[in-house]
């Protein structure tokens, strides 16, 4: 079925059409969430009004991850089957993903100042989501390293497919080591240990994330399938 | 105006709640005018291409398409 889609023309005009559409749902979705987020939910009895910084630096670790495991399929899929489409699908979503982990980075530490009394520590499930950024950083620099973008995309692929061992330490470091960091407590076996007035918006603020990500996503694509379009036609008019 | 002050103070911790959103909604609009930007330059650079070789485009066309 999806081969239908990965034809790049076919996928550019259903982009098209998909857009006007993800990003209306977009603006609705971050209108209601903010609202719920920063004036309809009370501050946690712990975490104080802090907890409001948790609305977008739990949604930003989501998405990083998702994005990243996205990129690792979409390589593999580059190297397996060599579907341009796939290597366009991952170099547009590497900035994207770099951008939401440098907010988990950065919120999460405006968190732990207040609520653990510093910045930053070197536990296991900060490090690894520091090596995540590096990973993306590292993926769009080879991306763009070589003359040949086919030889760019490959090079970063390798890197996503290699990299991809960082998403299940970040996932289980809190529960593998010690960390200041604490367990999971929406996404577990058993039901969220977080209480309705505070899942909400979370879950609002996750959703209008997501499509946040597929919009960019969706738009980058079309850029990046309409710039590949025109070097082949300059260098066909060269030849 | 009490209660705006009250809010905006966030249990004072106004120092770190509204840095951690300005930061997102930063990166936010940063990718946002990015990626808007990269469609739009795209698209001129497309149509620049397309009216420099328009006897190849006949040619080039089915490459990729559904055609």
């Amino acid at each position: 079925m999806f081969h239908r889609f990965a034809n790049p023309a076919r996928f550019s005009r259903i982009a098209a059409r998909v857009l006007p559409w993800s990003a209306a749902a977009t603006i609705a979705l971050f209108v209601i969430g903010i609202y719920f987020a920063l004036f309809a939910s009370p501050a946690d009895f712990q975490q104080g009004e802090t907890v409001r910084i948790m609305y977008v630096h739990v949604p930003s670790a989501w998405i990083s991850m998702a994005c990243y495991t996205f990129i690792a399929v979409m390589s593999a899929v580059a190297l397996i089957w060599k579907h341009p489409l796939a290597d366009i699908a991952a170099r547009s979503a590497a900035p994207l993903g770099a951008g939401f982990t440098l907010i988990v980075l950065i919120t999460g530490s405006l968190w732990g100042k207040p609520t653990w009394g510093t910045w930053w520590v070197w536990d296991a499930r900060l490090t690894s989501v520091l090596v995540l950024f590096f990973l993306y950083l590292g993926h769009i620099a080879l991306t763009n390293a070589f003359d040949n973008p086919q030889r760019g995309a490959r090079a970063a692929a390798v890197l996503a497919l290699v990299g991809f061992v960082n998403i299940p330490i970040i996932k289980f470091s809190v529960n593998w080591w010690n960390t200041l960091h604490q367990p999971a407590s929406v996404t577990r076996l058993d039901a969220p240990a977080i209480d309705p007035a505070i899942l909400t918006p979370l879950l609002l603020m996750a959703l209008a994330f997501t499509f946040y990500f597929l919009t960019m996503l969706l738009v980058r694509m079309r850029a990046d399938l309409n710039a590949t379009r025109a070097r082949a036609l300059r260098l066909s008019a060269a030849e | 105006m009490e209660d705006i002050t009250n809010y905006l103070d966030m249990g004072g911790h106004a120092a770190f709640v509204w840095p951690a959103l300005g930061v997102a909604t930063l990166v936010i609009v940063v990718m946002t005018i990015t990626s808007l930007r990269a469609l739009r330059a795209s698209k001129i650079a497309l149509s620049a291409a397309e009216a420099q070789a328009p006897l190849r485009r006949s040619r080039t066309t089915p490459v990729g398409t559904d055609g």
